[in-house]
């Protein structure tokens, strides 16, 4: 891998009318390393990815893909990406193999080299015996799969994924995940958007958290997580016992939270490995019987709240459009 | 999947920029868009089922009831008439064919790939013209088989297919604007209808514009979609009652409707490609 295949913005800015989408976003990420842009709906994830793909122009900063500046050199960025986005953006009439080659002679191949390639994809993506299928008998899963492949049809050095695995269901999710890894081994640089704290951990070198298309965040998930207090212990009694507390004490790395009825005890724990038996153990010696025992890992909007002290979402259950929650600058909007 | 981005040496030697790899972006495109005409109903039935039946129904259903002067057969003037309707009423198959795209994420991937940009539009209209040359082929049989005799030599008959291919293609980019300017496929559908039905009936393509009123009249005269009717009937011997009318366009149809034709394109392209710039910036 050259050093020419890295991504790299400085101060992007973006306006859609009177909300600001991105406000002048830096990114770095080296050739061969994975980033994750963590960050709730609206917080300028697909813009950015846009801006980096060609898709939109920025208002202000600049960005660089592969070394090429996107908005002087676009054709040269194009030849070194590829894009899944969050829309499906293949061909929902055409079969996958017929997407795959279209896909492969728009990029310039040839005919035969296209059809080559198709079939090499749908074989290691698992979609040979849906190849000739037209995309309407596609399952969620394929056709994200599918759009994964078609955005390694060049073997670019360069990938984007916008929020690859939302709205798959977990077994899918999983999936795509190990499709995600084995790129990852083949040395490309990727820059991966996601909603999702776990899958950012799964598979990115590095995160960056936006929101309101500020970087809040930038550094590995163990960081991240460090500034959230790490994980959380949840201990369900059978019955309330005022020794309970002080058994637990010794194991978890801040003060114990005892709840109203005495049977619910909560605190903050450095998570290692057999910390749910050493804890079950020290309450049973105490003579204290437990119902239930859970370790909460952070959640994003643990680190959302640690980082903001708001949740990473707004309102629930409302389906936000990108800009919408990005705050409004100028007058009279 | 460990070798997905492994670089083979045979791969990498894709076609070089230039004339020929935009032809080649175009044919891409042409042929995808050919698939998606045969994979939806709707348009595929708007160039095959419908020219059978509108040529039927006008020839027995109108056929009964218009007698024409000279004794001619309604059948040997309609045809003319029918290939003008079908034709302008399937260009709005590039108005639907592109809104529906626009509408989905697929220009976007198109959009990310190292192509030439145009490559869209003209896709789109050469496969809609290989589409209008369908539609006109089966109102042709379905012409002859009802009793319509093109008269003249085999080059004056292709000539009056190639009027109205062209006509066809010209509109299409009108339509190509109308897609790109509309929200969805259905408004596109619905605005086309109401803008592409009237000129193809208020026209001198089914009945003869003598005893229409005054301004339908002068509108029918100066209606592209009678030039090109009037130019293929002159063309194939057919009746033409607009012959005898003084509006220019009615005593030059060939020349009207090739200036007609040069017309539209030399406004819809340029427009056409500017509004798909626009439409697809942010």
């Amino acid at each position: 891998m050259t050093d020419e295949a890295t991504i790299r913005t400085e101060g992007l800015t973006k306006h859609f009318g009177p909300t600001l989408a991105l406000d002048g976003v830096d990114l770095d990420v080296p050739a061969g390393s994975i980033l994750a842009v963590l960050g709730p709906n609206g917080a300028g994830k697909t813009t950015a990815v846009r801006i980096l793909t060609t898709l939109t122009m920025p208002d202000a900063g600049r960005a660089w893909v592969a070394g090429h500046d996107v908005v002087r050199e676009p054709a040269a960025v194009q030849r070194n990406i590829g894009v899944t986005a969050q829309d499906a953006t293949v061909d929902g009439l055409l079969t996958g193999r017929q997407n795959l080659v279209m896909i492969g002679q728009l990029s310039g191949l040839r005919r035969s080299d296209a059809k080559r390639r198709a079939t090499e994809l749908l074989g290691q993506f698992d979609l040979t015996d849906a190849a000739d299928r037209v995309l309407t008998n596609y399952s969620g899963g394929m056709r994200r799969r599918l759009d994964l492949a078609a955005g390694l049809v060049t073997r670019p050095p360069v990938l984007f994924l916008d929020e690859p695995t939302t709205g798959l269901d977990p077994t899918s999710r999983v999936r795509m995940w190990d499709v995600i890894r084995d790129l990852v081994t083949g040395g490309v640089t990727l820059l991966l958007t996601t909603q999702y704290l776990d899958e950012a951990d799964e598979l990115a070198d590095r995160i960056v958290v936006i929101d309101h298309g500020r970087v809040i965040a930038d550094g590995t998930s163990g960081e991240l997580k460090a500034g959230t207090g790490g994980a959380r212990l949840e201990v369900t009694l059978s019955e309330p016992a005022a020794a309970a507390a002080d058994a637990m004490a010794p194991f978890v790395s801040g003060a114990v939270h005892v709840s109203h009825d005495g049977r619910r005890l909560r605190a903050p724990v450095r998570s290692g490995s057999g910390l749910a038996t050493t804890v079950v153990r020290a309450l049973d010696a105490a003579g204290i019987a437990v119902d239930d025992v859970e370790v909460h890992q952070p959640s994003l909007d643990d680190v959302f709240f640690a980082l903001t002290g708001h949740p990473s979402e707004p309102d629930e259950g409302d389906p936000a459009v990108e800009p919408d929650h990005a705050p409004t600058v100028g007058v009279g909007a | 999947m460990t070798t997905l981005l492994v670089p083979t040496p045979d791969l990498a030697r894709p076609r070089p920029d230039g004339i020929v790899r935009k032809v080649f972006d175009v044919v891409a495109l042409t042929g995808r868009n050919l698939v998606h005409i045969a994979r939806e109903p709707a348009q595929l039935s708007d160039v095959t089922v419908q020219p059978v039946l509108f040529t039927l129904l006008f020839v027995y259903v109108f056929g009964a009831g218009i007698s024409l002067q000279g004794g001619h057969t309604y059948a040997n003037f309609a045809i003319a008439g029918l290939l003008a309707l079908n034709l302008t009423t399937s260009s709005m198959g590039t108005a639907v064919g592109l809104s529906t795209d626009l509408n989905t994420g697929v220009i976007d991937r198109f959009r990310t790939l190292p192509m030439w940009r145009p490559a869209v539009l003209v896709g789109r209209s050469l496969a809609d013209l290989l589409t209008a040359v369908v539609c006109a082929a089966i109102v042709a049989v379905t012409g002859l088989a009802v009793g319509w005799l093109p008269g003249g030599s085999f080059g004056t008959t292709i000539a009056g297919f190639a009027l109205f291919l062209f006509f066809s293609y010209a509109l299409s980019w009108g339509c190509a604007c109308l897609g790109m300017v509309s929200k969805g496929p259905e408004s596109a559908q619905g605005v086309g209808l109401v803008i592409l039905f009237p000129l193809a009936i208020v026209s001198n393509a089914l009945v003869p514009t003598q005893r229409m009123p005054t301004v339908l009249r002068t509108f029918a005269d100066w209606n592209p979609v009678s030039s090109v009717a009037s130019a293929a009937r002159n063309l194939w011997q057919n009746p033409n009652p607009s012959s005898t009318i003084h509006a220019w366009p009615m005593q030059h149809p060939l020349a009207a409707s090739l200036l007609w034709s040069v017309g539209l394109l030399a406004v819809f392209a340029p427009l056409a490609t500017h509004l798909y710039r626009r439409r697809t910036s942010n």
